[in-house]
């Protein structure tokens, strides 16, 4: 059973402090890998791995970096991670789904979560809390990333997981190339706004009635 | 030789650009595209940036990582002759590269040119981290379709800097309108920004076949 302010930890990174819907970090590969759901996991699960070994590696070795070199230290030990999550993608993933990924595993270094957590969180926690909160947030991009996915490959491919969702459906390709993927982040960002809005308005006329 | 140059430029300037069609480098192009002014200046710091680190990443995949007789480490070390070091430092190797090149360009411009040097400000160290360059290096020296050489390397990281230059501008000059447009409370921003990319990506598909 985890302590409550563990837990918290652990939770912020997916809905209060979701990486790409409320801080809209780690935008090029959210919007290039996501056209299917099977990319979109696979993405977030790299970069989820590497996220949670930076962050501990990172908030051990603290107390040893210099503050003025500390970037180019950070940046080292993530690309130890992401070296490392390619060669494992390479040797268990099937050929077609590195192929999709291309590029963009190897430029897991420069995303911007991963320096943004290291910079703000790992290297003033203690280890295990590091741990916790790269959890959070990988697994709070993995979700957005589903969800953007889920969204493209339905509309633009008329399928789910390599499924068929209708038969009489003709999927509009446009979502499945670039300019969908930018419409489609665009409109969900809006949404969360929305939501967002409506609900401190909602609060702040419930106060106002109690007043 | 020069059809070739020109080539490389146009198909990385309009049919892949690297913003809007390969989604290179999108987190400074919403981030400093605000006002025309800067938009330029960060255009112009990426592009010599990248310019460089193409050059040098180029030199770095040829004579330290790939295997074979030029490699240099291998004259020291014979074992590595046979493998490389592709496998294990293309990245972290690319990334000290740019991170230094960063670095070399901040001070020569605090030196040489003060005045561009305070109108970059923050967006000069962030250079690093921008996708957009390790994108070309790694793009740069992939050998497929076919192993670039020095010179198409160098011209296509420039010419990649070119179209995010004017990817950068045509946005700014599209935010500077929007600024002042009545838009819905929960798409101003970043939002709007996005559907106004994807209008655009899509007027740049109609560059798409005109280079192989």
């Amino acid at each position: 059973m985890a302590e409550p302010s563990n837990l918290k930890e652990f939770t912020k990174g997916i809905v209060q402090y979701n990486p790409l819907f409320v801080m809209v970090l780690g935008l090029c590969p959210s919007l290039a890998v996501t056209t299917s759901v099977k990319n979109g996991v696979a993405m977030g699960g790299a970069a989820t791995f590497v996220l949670i070994c930076s962050n501990f590696i990172i908030s051990v070795v603290r107390s040893f970096i210099p503050r003025e070199i500390r970037i180019p230290c950070f940046i080292v030990v993530i690309a130890a991670f992401v070296t490392m999550v390619e060669l494992i993608m390479k040797a268990y993933l099937p050929p077609d789904l590195n192929a999709s990924l291309g590029i963009f595993i190897p430029l897991i270094v420069v995303n911007c979560i991963i320096l943004y957590r290291a910079e703000s969180f790992a290297y003033k926690n203690k280890p295990l809390v590091s741990i916790l909160d790269g959890a959070g947030l990988g697994l709070g991009w993995t979700l957005s990333l589903c969800l953007v996915s889920a969204i493209r490959e339905i509309l633009g491919a008329g399928t789910i997981f390599g499924l068929k969702v209708s038969e009489s459906y003709q999927p509009a390709a446009v979502m499945i190339m670039a300019p969908g993927a930018f419409i489609v982040l665009g409109l969900l960002l809006g949404f969360f706004n929305w939501w967002k809005l409506r609900k401190s308005e909602k609060s702040m006329k419930a106060y106002m009635k109690h007043d | 030789m020069i059809k070739e140059i020109v080539l490389i430029i146009v198909s990385v300037v309009f049919v892949n650009n690297f913003v809007l069609a390969k989604f290179l480098g999108l987190c400074p192009f919403l981030g400093v595209s605000q006002k025309t002014s800067s938009a330029m200046g960060m255009g112009v710091a990426v592009t010599f940036v990248m310019t460089l680190s193409s050059a040098i990443t180029w030199v770095v995949y040829n004579f330290i990582l790939l295997p074979g007789d030029a490699n240099v480490v291998a004259r020291i070390f014979p074992s590595i002759r046979e493998s490389g070091l592709i496998e294990v430092l293309k990245t972290t190797s690319y990334i000290l590269v740019i991170a230094t090149l960063v670095q070399l360009v901040e001070m020569m411009l605090r030196k040489m040119v003060p005045a561009l040097y305070d109108s970059l400000g923050i967006y000069l160290p962030l250079i690093t981290t921008n996708c957009a360059v390790l994108g070309v290096a790694l793009l740069n020296t992939t050998d497929s379709p076919k192993h670039l050489g020095f010179l198409q390397a160098t011209v296509q990281g420039f010419g990649a800097g070119i179209g995010f230059t004017v990817a950068m501008l045509l946005m700014s000059g599209i935010r500077e309108r929007l600024a002042i447009v009545n838009i819905p409370q929960s798409l101003r921003g970043i939002p709007i920004a996005f559907v106004c990319t994807g209008l655009m990506a899509l007027a740049f598909f109609g560059f798409s076949g005109m280079v192989q």
